[in-house]
């Protein structure tokens, strides 16, 4: 552990000023970065408590920890407060915020003070979602199908219909940020050929949370005007359609879970070349693949109503297309494979968290073609087989990009490493908790289990001790980073400006960077991942 | 790093509108008209919802579209669309006063636009409370014997009729909140203008003011005849 | 640009806005939406090119950026159609 410099401390963007209001009014991305980092970490336990007392209950067949109406809110409040308080501001908010400006050669994002704004709506926005749930919670899940949601509940829907329609904002205004700051703000010499990978998955999940985004949020208008003027948009008594409503939804929230999944695909991307020593494989085939997903994630949406009542014709539609969206998630999982061929492989924290990835995400997608065949679907659908899928790639995938991508930049964001053995520790445990808690589930569901069910045939017993099991491993493995990058932020080793011998930008910058990110605009006359040209480095920084 | 003697140098060379982390004006330019185009482009997909559910809904139960639509004063309607186009002309025109540097040439067209906002939203209200008057608002006081009567020659499904009513006030209500931002927005153009902000150098909130302002006005001609106009083809 | 084209758009406008009104009320059977919809079109496309500069001062990313939008509010529209046109064929 080195000793603290003996010559006065350089100034960067954490010591250039001290006090709750140079964090609470700062216009510093890098500033707003950490500010989510916290408020997404606070959502993170908050989600997961929710997730540790569904698991609680389903260990026994009977309904006897909750009642009914009970666990409905329980799982409702765990998927609202999953999806829309971490997962999908995670790696865009934190990463995403920290980086975007700084890997394209910028001195901060094109709207600081927009940016400032979205955090705050975020915080008024999860301020709304506590509320709701201190004073009794919503029980519609987290789809807010009609016309329960709009007639019959009587739980706080308009509460949380409104807080996500604020976090919707916010979301929006971070995409808008993002687009404008790449077309306009990238250094002399940052063609779009040479920008990280990581650019273009933000870039595509920006465009998808432009577009995407206001349909959920006048669809969330629309039910709690429903709820409160009685309108009969979705009432089948005066001639609404239930289905417009999932039509509505769903064109927005299938294209979210690409939101959800692209940034971690782009952090996966920054990783493996690095830990590989060698060029990513494919370069424009990757890029190209983000904004593939992005178009493509919007022409889908009707899978998740193959047995709602859609028409079979438009039933078949929906499922070719789901078969294409695949494609270029699989070009993905090509090219990273491809870059590992013949490369010098460290197996580090982040690369551990890199190859999870790899495995349960292209888990998680399989099954999704599984899903996305009508005959198939028509048994599986509305049971676990589906949780276990959708847990694999937002947990399997996007949660354990976004921790590979916490411990890969962790040295630029804190100026500290964190201990490695500690993290190759946690990443395991993470990866043996996850699959332990859902695997269970895929078997479950093939064999018939509903999910949203507070009680089950005692037949599934077995299978749900496993996954409760694998829950609570899993709980030590997310609760382990966050205590030893605390520790690291004060004991942790003194991070060199490029501990990774890393590619890109903000590697050349020191650690943490200053508050303009660098001393001198950059000009780029190299390559993306110029490994060739890049020594690894020679200081072993993966020590304990 | 602000207050080092380059950087005050720098500051010599550039207008107090440049924030710091844009290199030149015209960047900063460019990155805010971007933005506010990328946002009206969130907006075509925040209204196109509503678009959405109004076409279902108008191929499903287009006999009691055409009754409600029947319902509203083409004349108000029109009146409307004509001074949201002419509040559209006074923008154009503000816009170009600001790029010539005619300051109060400026402050009076966007006055005069506020002006013509206001009298939209006063139309809307008139409108509105004829709605109220006629019971024709979603909810217990619903009441649509008025149309079955006077337009016998329409089979009306009563209970379907209210779908064409609970879209008409959520897309003219959320058009009409569009407006009050709007006029709140230009509220403040104003203000600074009177101020002498605005030069031929620096005018781009009144340009992107101007743009989100022109976009509700085109929100309004495609709701005019989606609305107004779904049928009035002389009843045999 | 000219003052005069501003006041040309303008009263092209109303013209065309007059003319909607006064065409709803002539039968011309199923074209009366098609009308209506063309001539709104029309206006909003003279909004966009004249009055919002994009024909004069504005670059392809403008363009695309309004393309874009357009073209996903379509596909809203026509897939979700995709759906209610098909339901009463066979089965549903």
């Amino acid at each position: 552990m080195a000793t603290a410099a003996i010559t006065a401390e350089r100034e960067h963007y954490l010591n250039k000023e001290y006090g709750i209001r140079s964090w609470l009014l700062t216009t510093d991305h890098k500033r707003i970065a950490l500010l989510y980092l916290m408020s997404i970490t606070f959502f993170f336990f908050i989600g997961g408590f929710f997730a540790l007392l569904i698991r609680l209950e389903l260990l026994t067949p009977a309904g006897d920890l909750v009642q009914a109406d009970t666990y409905n809110k329980l799982f409702t409040m765990h998927g609202m407060v999953m999806i829309f308080f971490f997962l999908i501001p995670s790696i865009p908010a934190v990463l995403g915020n920290f980086l975007v400006p700084i890997m394209i050669g910028a001195k901060d994002l094109a709207f600081p003070r927009i940016n400032l704004l979205s955090w705050y709506l975020y915080i008024i926005a999860g301020v709304m979602m506590l509320h709701c749930i201190v004073t009794g919670g919503v029980d519609t899940g987290w789809t807010f199908y009609t016309p329960f949601s709009t007639a019959f509940s009587n739980t706080k829907v308009i509460e949380a219909g409104l807080a996500i329609f604020v976090a919707g904002f916010s979301s929006i205004l971070t995409g808008l940020n993002f687009v404008v700051t790449i077309h306009r703000m990238r250094a002399p010499g940052m063609t779009w050929s040479r920008l990280p990978l990581f650019i273009w998955a933000h870039y595509a999940t920006s465009i998808i949370q432009l577009l995407g985004t206001p349909v959920l949020a006048i669809t969330l208008v629309l039910v709690v005007f429903e709820r409160v003027f009685h309108l009969g948009i979705f009432d089948p008594t005066r001639g609404g359609d239930p289905l417009l409503f999932q039509h509505l939804f769903w064109f927005y929230s299938h294209p979210a879970v690409y939101i959800m999944i692209l940034p971690s695909m782009g952090v996966v991307t920054e990783i493996i070349p690095c830990f590989s020593r060698k060029r990513i494989f494919g370069y424009h085939a990757v890029a190209l693949s983000s904004i593939a997903i992005a178009v493509f994630g919007f022409l889908v949406w009707a899978h998740h109503m193959f047995v709602a009542g859609i028409s079979l014709y438009s039933a078949l539609i929906f499922s070719i297309l789901s078969y294409l969206v695949a494609i270029p998630s699989a070009i993905k999982v090509f090219n990273w494979t491809a870059t590992m061929y013949k490369g010098s492989i460290t197996f580090s924290t982040p690369m551990l968290y890199a190859f999870g990835f790899i495995g349960l995400f292209t888990m998680g997608g399989l099954t999704g073609l599984f899903l996305s065949a009508l005959g198939i679907d028509v048994h599986v659908t509305d049971t676990y087989f589906v949780v276990a899928h959708f847990h694999y790639i937002m947990v399997g995938g996007a949660v354990m990009g976004y921790l590979g991508g916490m411990h890969f930049w962790w040295p630029k964001i804190s100026g500290r490493m964190y201990p490695e053995w500690l993290g190759k520790f946690a990443a395991l445990i993470v990866f043996l908790g996850f699959n332990l808690t859902f695997f269970p589930q895929f078997v479950l569901g093939y064999l018939g289990m509903p999910r949203r069910y507070w009680q089950y045939p005692p037949e599934f017993q077995v299978l749900n001790v496993l996954s409760t099991a694998g829950s609570t491993i899993l709980a030590v493995g997310y609760v382990l980073p966050m205590l030893y990058f605390l520790w690291s932020m004060r004991y942790g080793k003194i991070a060199d400006d490029n501990p990774w011998g890393a590619a890109g930008l903000e590697w050349k910058t020191t650690s943490p960077p200053p508050t303009f990110n660098f001393e001198e605009t950059p000009e780029v006359t190299w390559e993306a991942y110029n490994y060739d040209e890049i020594p690894a480095p020679v200081e072993v920084s993966l020590e304990r | 790093m602000s207050d080092s003697p380059i950087a005050v140098e720098q500051h010599a060379e550039h207008g107090p509108e440049l924030r710091h982390h844009f290199e030149t004006a015209e960047q900063q330019r460019n990155a805010a008209s971007l933005g506010m185009w990328i946002f009206l482009g969130t907006e075509i997909m925040f209204f196109g919802g509503m678009f959405c559910a109004y076409l279902i809904y108008r191929l499903n139960y287009f006999n009691e579209f055409a009754a409600g639509s029947r319902s509203l004063d083409v004349t108000l309607g029109t009146v409307n669309t004509m001074v949201l186009i002419c509040s559209s002309l006074t923008v154009a025109l503000g816009v170009r006063a600001a790029q010539m540097g005619k300051r109060t040439l400026l402050v009076i067209l966007l006055l005069l636009t506020i002006v013509f906002g206001f009298a939209f939203l006063g139309i809307k209200g008139i409108e509105w409370y004829d709605k109220y008057k006629e019971h024709h608002i979603p909810g217990a006081s619903f009441d649509a014997s008025d149309l079955i009567r006077d337009y016998p020659q329409i089979h009306i499904d009563p209970s379907h009729e209210q779908l064409y009513f609970s879209l008409y006030f959520a897309m003219t209500g959320l058009h009409a909140l569009h407006m009050i931002i709007g006029v709140g927005i230009f509220a403040f153009l104003t203000f600074h203008a009177w101020k002498g902000r605005y030069t031929p150098h620096y005018y781009t909130p009144i340009e992107i003011g101007g743009l989100y302002w022109h976009f509700v006005d085109i929100v309004w001609i495609y709701l005019f005849p989606l609305l107004y106009l779904i049928d009035r083809k002389p009843l045999g | 640009m000219s003052s005069k084209l501003y006041y040309g758009i303008w009263i092209t406008l109303m013209i065309l806005t007059v003319v909607t009104a006064k065409v709803a009320f002539i039968d011309l059977g199923p074209f009366n939406t098609v009308v209506a919809l063309v001539i709104a079109t029309c206006k909003a496309l003279l909004v966009v090119l004249f009055f919002m500069h994009v024909k004069y001062a504005s670059e392809k990313l403008t363009r695309m950026v309004i393309i874009s939008s357009i073209f996903w509010l379509l596909i809203l529209l026509f897939l979700s159609l995709a759906d209610y046109s098909t339901r009463a064929l066979g089965h549903g």
